[in-house]
């Protein structure tokens, strides 16, 4: 048989990426083209890319080129909510606002450069990574009458906490679901979602689990590192990785640090991250009372990541509601022992982590100290937990996700 | 030639509730969960006992009657008997009635159902003579039958019940202890002189366990006349059949609408129709039946899982750490002589908290999750660890050497 032909959209590449969407595509892209797919893979504005496994169209290079629109460098990242959006519009320079003034002509643009695109490539599906590329991926499908996969990595319901949803953003959501011949969703919890808060066919989604990325890069600790004093000093670490957002509880991890602190001092607790909740969650530690104890280390990319993971004692994921939570897994990977809350994808898929509902801070504070007090509990969680998180690797996803192209192209 | 030996095992643990660690210091009831959840260890006795231990008693009292030849094991926990002693003494009436007809022999064992013999002597026989003493009291008499736990066996356990003064002792007929030879012979266990081994027919009593209600089975349904014909085959090369199983086989593990009860109801008439087959006690059975051949058992065995071993209760870290903690309570446990704090002891060494914490085939969904009352075996661990916690604060305090207020403090 023919190797599979696949047109993907996507919206953001490691490095330049802001959250685990442009991890997952790394991910599953490798994994696919291992398998023999070849993979016209685009993105939105001048991203710098260094893989050599697929070919990378930027789409506003072949606009500048074939339309000549002048545009500015997107705003939009796929974690945005409209608000944040908002805001950094205003930031920018006046000058640079010419053509893509609001969220929705930036969707729109990418789907008129996606249909330019579509009529000049050779594929057999297409495959959308989130709403952002929803637009693009149907402007494809029409030019082209080649099915269409939407990947559903996140929800605009998710993003916002479960409340606050952004219409716009909801309703392009809900035209892919519509329009799109299968959908993936990447837990059963966003399946859930996408059945009750999207009103989706069931029939229509199918669950396929992320993967983590088993190639462990080579860790250096810095040895004059603040994880590295505090470590030294006998500390116990705790703590969070991920962006400062509504979704991610991180109110949580810091009630559940109070509680923990009034039991034991040897603890102090890493709040690594950024986003639009930073402020707020350093004023909460003051209420909170815990400042000295709590530090916020902002965004740690690749090796900082890396470091954080292996010299933390245990990690909690208190996401709110989390369509699956790549980064529990990772730390799997580097052998550290996680929490994750119920309300996340992630945990559909392990056995070896604990796992509380992301308001029960008693219990949080609760499992936390026990992972502090029973050296066998931490050995255990770490062990085989590593062991389950390397089961869970990105062939198993990608082998899906071919399987489900193929019946699609068969069809 | 063939007797039918049935053992029941009877027995309900005192589940740790959702001990948290912030109960440290403050909440001394570590079994009293009063939620709806499968914690609550009255709410299980209440369930269990209406759906399997009334309606099984009935049935077994109604074929004792009928059938003079017919004959039962049961082997109580003592944490079983104490809990429906004390809210449901209806249960433990229909108990009594039917090792009143004389046709019923009550075995021994620990009376915490624990796994005493694996690290004190000493505290093992201490929990087989108070379950001694619960059973003369209870049922008027005095066992001389020996099981362990989950019937763990070995030479060794062997020696000790013979030491103890017992006449037989049960074990499970494993493949790998038992080679080629049967299980339906009574076996003198290496090493020993008087007592004697019976063996369970796993293959049979699993067929009634197990896979009764099974719809994939090749058998399925099972039927008391096949299962007839399956003892009696054994006619000429086997002469005890010895069917040892869990009771809540009868409407917990098998439901009723399985149509487990009648099967049962039909089985007395449908053995003893074949004029050489009738139904033993195991006292009866050793009587009856000469020692046919010597068994070695050097490791130790046990009824549980596939694997037939200790891998049960002790096959990760978070397992082993427990039973190490509680264990080595036994020496201060002695010297503080509180009836409350043995007490307490005493009921988290029952091998049940063990079995919750195993990880053996936890991701693939299997039979640990099926009789887990809890989330995870880590959500056994915390709470058992969080309650033991608490009890060696009691010990300490109790000693003068402790105060409260050091919890968690290092």
């Amino acid at each position: 048989m023919r190797n599979m032909r696949i047109l993907m959209f996507g919206w953001e590449f490691p490095p330049h990426n802001s959250g685990g969407l442009g991890v997952a595509c790394f991910g599953l892209t490798r994994a696919l083209s291992r398998l023999g797919a070849e993979i016209t893979f685009v993105l939105p504005s001048n991203i710098q890319t260094n893989v050599d496994y697929m070919k990378v169209i930027l789409a506003k290079e072949k606009m500048n080129q074939q339309v000549g629109v002048k545009i500015f460098s997107s705003p939009l990242h796929p974690y945005a909510t409209a608000e944040s959006y908002c805001q950094k519009l205003e930031m920018m320079d006046e000058n640079s606002t010419i053509y893509a003034d609001d969220l929705q002509s930036e969707v729109l643009r990418y789907a008129i450069e996606a249909k330019e695109i579509a009529l000049g490539e050779n594929f057999d599906i297409i495959h959308a990574h989130d709403w952002l590329t929803f637009l693009a991926g149907i402007a494809a499908k029409k030019v082209s009458q080649k099915p269409l996969v939407i990947h559903v990595h996140s929800t605009e319901y998710d993003r916002s906490g479960g409340g606050n949803c952004n219409q716009f953003v909801f309703e392009i959501e809900k035209r892919g679901m519509e329009e799109a011949d299968k959908i993936i969703a990447i837990s059963q919890h966003t399946k859930n979602t996408l059945v009750s808060k999207y009103q989706v066919d069931p029939s229509k989604i199918e669950v396929i689990h992320n993967g983590v990325d088993q190639d462990k890069n080579e860790m250096i600790v810095r040895e004059d590192g603040v994880l590295s004093q505090l470590k030294k000093s006998g500390k116990f670490i705790v703590f969070f990785l991920g962006r400062l957002t509504i979704q991610k509880g991180v109110d949580y991890f810091l009630k559940m640090a109070q509680k923990v602190l009034e039991k034991r001092k040897d603890v102090v607790f890493v709040v690594a991250g950024s986003g639009d909740m930073e402020r707020q969650l350093i004023m909460l530690a003051a209420d909170l009372g815990i400042s000295d104890k709590v530090f916020f280390v902002g965004f740690l990319r690749g090796d900082q990541a890396n470091e954080m993971f292996s010299m933390g004692d245990l990690f909690v994921m208190p996401s709110i509601s989390e369509p699956f939570g790549l980064v529990a897994l990772e730390s799997m990977l580097h052998e550290t022992p996680v929490i994750v809350s119920k309300q996340s994808g992630v945990c559909e898929t392990v056995s070896h982590a604990l796992k509380v509902d992301f308001w029960d801070v008693d219990e949080m504070a609760n499992k936390t100290l026990s992972v502090l007090s029973h050296a066998s509990l931490k050995t255990q969680l770490s062990d085989f937990g590593k062991n389950e998180a390397l089961k869970l690797d990105w062939n198993r996803s990608a082998q899906k996700v071919l399987r489900l192209f193929q019946q699609l192209i068969k069809v | 030639m063939p007797s039918v030996c049935f053992y029941f095992q009877v027995h309900q643990p005192y589940r740790v509730k959702k001990y948290r660690f912030f109960d440290i210091g403050k909440d001394h009831s570590y079994f009293n969960d009063k939620s709806d959840t499968s914690l609550n260890n009255e709410k299980i006795l209440e369930k269990v006992s209406l759906k399997s231990y009334l309606p099984a008693n009935a049935l077994i009292l109604e074929l004792l009657q009928k059938h003079p030849e017919f004959r039962a094991s049961y082997s109580f926990s003592g944490v079983f008997l104490e809990q429906i002693e004390k809210k449901f003494p209806h249960v433990l009436e229909s108990f009594q009635k039917l090792v009143k007809t004389g046709q019923v022999e009550v075995l021994s064992e620990t009376y915490y159902h624990s796994l005493s013999f694996l690290y004190s002597r000493q505290e093992f026989e201490k929990q087989v003579e108070l379950h001694r003493k619960k059973i003369k009291k209870l049922f008027g008499v005095v066992p001389k039958v020996f099981r362990n736990t989950e019937l763990i066996y070995s030479n060794e356990i062997a020696k000790v019940a013979e030491e103890m003064g017992f006449d037989a002792i049960l074990a499970e007929g494993a493949d790998h202890i038992l080679d080629w030879q049967s299980p339906n012979f009574v076996y003198q266990p290496v090493g020993t002189e008087k007592i004697k081994l019976l063996l369970k027919n796993y293959r049979l009593s699993d067929d009634i366990a197990f896979r009764f209600s099974e719809k994939s089975w090749s058998h399925h349904p099972l039927t008391a006349e096949k299962f007839s014909d399956w003892v009696s085959s054994h006619n000429g090369n086997g002469e005890v059949v010895n069917l040892f199983m869990d009771y809540e086989t009868f409407g917990e593990h098998q439901w009723e609408d399985s149509g487990i009860f009648d099967f049962l109801r039909s089985l007395p008439d449908k053995i003893l129709k074949n004029p050489h087959n009738g139904f033993v006690t195991p006292s009866e059975a050793i009587k009856k039946y000469p020692v046919r051949g010597s068994l070695n058992v050097e490791h130790y065995v046990s009824w549980a899982d596939v694997e037939r071993d200790l891998s049960a209760w002790k096959s990760n870290a978070i397992q082993e750490d427990a039973l190490k903690r509680i264990y080595a309570l036994e020496e201060k446990i002695g010297k503080v002589k509180n009836r409350k704090l043995t007490e307490d002891w005493r009921k988290l060494q029952t091998s049940d908290h063990f079995y919750y914490m195993c990880t053996k085939y936890f991701a693939d969904g299997d039979i640990h999750k099926y009789f887990s009352p809890y989330e995870s075996p880590y959500d056994a661990f915390i709470a058992y660890m969080n309650a033991l916690q608490d009890l060696e604060m009691r010990i300490e305090k109790a000693l003068g050497n402790f105060s409260v207020e050091k919890v968690g403090v290092k």
